[in-house]
């Protein structure tokens, strides 16, 4: 176990938060330079590479620090890699885009780094004072990306409203924490947990109300039904690679704030098992019936991704190490080939005038068979097809879910599977089958944009095949905690 | 005398106005106000509850929420000037590019 009386001020700990930190200052001063401007992507690469590499150094030495404050165990390690390579991904295939759009500004690439750092914040803590500055930390970057095209009015209502609704879950899950705060008299999960048993029967009440509201603020970050109005909206208003980044980092770091809060702080409540029930069968199944009906490939990849995170809910209200590796696992896989497919429609958008209906899609294995191949995979990836790894990572999340006799559970959950097969090889037809009217503005591929499918593609089919490793990453990652 | 339910019950009844706010006001510059109602509540009910345990956690939390919440309408009004400026309206029935 963990040291938890460790009081010291020890900067290794947060060395990977500070390399990105400085990253995005040495950005912002260098905005008022001609020349330094345009080394931004350059600055904020170098930024999250080193952060990567401490991140991988500090793997297998837990360690506590700034007065209990700040916990760097193999489970914060985890989240940091996966968050660091998901930016890093983004990095690489958004510049182009961004340059094509006109809207290519250094300002970008630091509130890349800030909101990196503020996701890290969010899963290096066992304090929920820590766990709501890392939120806002991550969100307020977040809210000025999906905004970021200031002269497309989709653009621009995206930032409104991914702002309002943030700030609307952040007021929930502050008066969750004030709750908590009040009937358990500390903030700290490890002393909440140690201590579970002896809050006073008055002080009950208190505490869960402040563990629902909690959740609904969670909710809204994770995207969950009946919390996911925005999710549509502001992912098909911001520009593309940004709404790539919306759909894998916060969300692994709303999950990995969930999973620290209610599978290791609040563990002994009995009836938030039953909430997670409900919220993980409401948000597979209307977000797989909403996505059913979408022309536009980016709301649909909304839809799927409000459906993926139903997926991982089902872990939640199963509980235990092995439901929660293989959400963890979960979270891993869908980052890959969800980044892959958004790459691809990025890709696609370069045209201009293209705003990724799924019309648009129409002759593409004719104009670029290559592209289109690996489309297929992404979308059979998402799906859940072998040899994927979309397909092992809902293999261990149900198979944990029969484990732990939720079979109801697991059977909506394949239930939904097999409807989002539906409209995941909706879009493969359309690129396939359908004829396309008019001429094909070939795109050319930037290198960085071939490394981005090249690494998608490997990871989507590698670890679909040789799932090992991640898995036992994975494990690490619980049992760190657990 | 008053007694931590008092505070308790004002907080909540803010926190309720600002939700309300939130959910059928149609003017932006309001809804940012009950948003901001609404973290402010939540402030009242720590203060509240930090003082009746007789903890200094809850006072120094609050003014970390203070700061986060002028971040947030920093960047809130920003947004709202940038959307005024391409739209000349501040009501959000107009924003209706994306369905809500």
């Amino acid at each position: 176990m963990i040291d938890t009386t460790a009081a010291s001020i020890d900067f290794s700990i947060i060395a990977p938060e500070i390399a990105l930190l400085a990253a995005a200052f040495i950005i912002l001063v260098s905005v008022y330079n001609k020349k330094m401007r345009n080394l931004a992507p350059v600055i904020a690469t170098a930024g999250l590479l080193v952060s990567l590499l401490i991140a991988i150094e500090q793997m297998g030495n837990p360690k506590t620090g700034f007065f209990g404050m700040v916990t760097c165990d193999d489970f914060t390690v985890v989240f940091k890699i996966l968050f660091v390579i998901s930016s890093l991904l983004i990095l690489m295939f958004g510049r182009r885009y961004f340059v094509s759009k006109n809207i290519d500004r250094p300002e970008f690439y630091a509130l890349l780094c800030i909101s990196t750092m503020g996701m890290m914040v969010m899963a290096s803590t066992t304090d929920l004072v820590v766990i709501f500055l890392g939120l806002e930390i991550m969100s307020v970057p977040l809210y000025v990306m999906a905004g970021m095209d200031k002269r497309s009015l989709e653009s621009n209502e995206a930032g409104i409203k991914y702002l309002i609704m943030g700030a609307f879950a952040s007021g929930f899950l502050l008066m969750g924490i004030a709750f908590i705060f009040g009937s358990s008299g500390t903030t700290d999960l490890r002393r909440i947990a140690a201590d579970f048993q002896f809050i006073g029967e008055n002080y009950q009440l208190y505490f869960n109300a402040g563990a629902v509201l909690t959740l609904v603020g969670f909710a809204f970050k994770v995207a969950a039904v009946p919390f996911h109005s925005w999710v549509p909206d502001v992912y098909q208003g911001a520009p593309t690679p940004v709404t790539a980044f919306f759909s894998v980092g916060p969300k692994a770091a709303g999950f990995a704030a969930l999973l620290r809060i209610f599978n290791f702080g609040f563990e002994d409540m009995e009836f938030i098992s039953d909430i997670f029930w409900m919220l993980a069968v409401l948000t597979m199944t209307v977000g797989n019936i909403l996505a059913l009906r979408q022309g536009n490939i980016k709301r649909m990849l909304a839809y799927s991704s409000i459906a993926h995170a139903g997926y991982i809910l089902v872990a939640f209200a199963v509980g235990g190490s092995a439901a929660m590796s293989a959400a963890v696992f979960y979270l891993f896989a869908y980052g890959l080939f969800n980044l892959g497919s958004f790459a691809i429609i990025t890709q696609l958008e370069i045209r201009s005038g293209c705003k990724s209906e799924l019309s648009e899609l129409s002759g593409l294995s004719k104009a670029h068979p290559y592209l289109s191949a690996a489309l297929t995979v992404f979308m059979l990836a998402l799906a859940g097809f072998p040899p994927t790894v979309g397909f092992i990572g809902k293999f261990y999340l149900f198979t944990a879910a029969i484990d732990g006799g939720f079979i109801w559970l697991t059977i909506i959950g394949v239930l939904n599977s097999f409807i989002s097969v539906y409209y995941y090889l909706r879009v493969v037809k359309v690129s396939f089958l359908e004829k396309f009217e008019g001429t094909f503005v070939p795109v050319k591929y930037t290198p960085a944009m071939m490394a981005v499918l090249l690494i998608t593609l490997a990871g989507t089919l590698g670890l679909g095949i040789f799932p090992e490793k991640l898995l036992e990453i994975s494990r690490a990652a619980i049992f760190a905690f657990l | 005398m008053f007694g931590i339910t008092h505070f308790l019950f004002i907080a909540v009844l803010l926190f309720g106005v600002g939700v309300t706010g939130v959910l059928i006001s149609r003017n932006i510059i309001v809804l940012l106000m009950s948003v901001e109602l609404m973290l402010n509540a939540a402030n009242l009910a720590i203060i509240a509850f930090s003082r009746a345990l007789n903890v200094m956690d809850g006072h120094a939390f609050v003014f970390l929420v203070l700061t986060v919440a002028a971040a947030e309408a920093a960047v809130g009004l920003a947004m709202v000037i940038t959307i005024f400026n391409n739209r000349r309206s501040i009501n959000i029935d107009k924003y209706s590019l994306l369905k809500w």
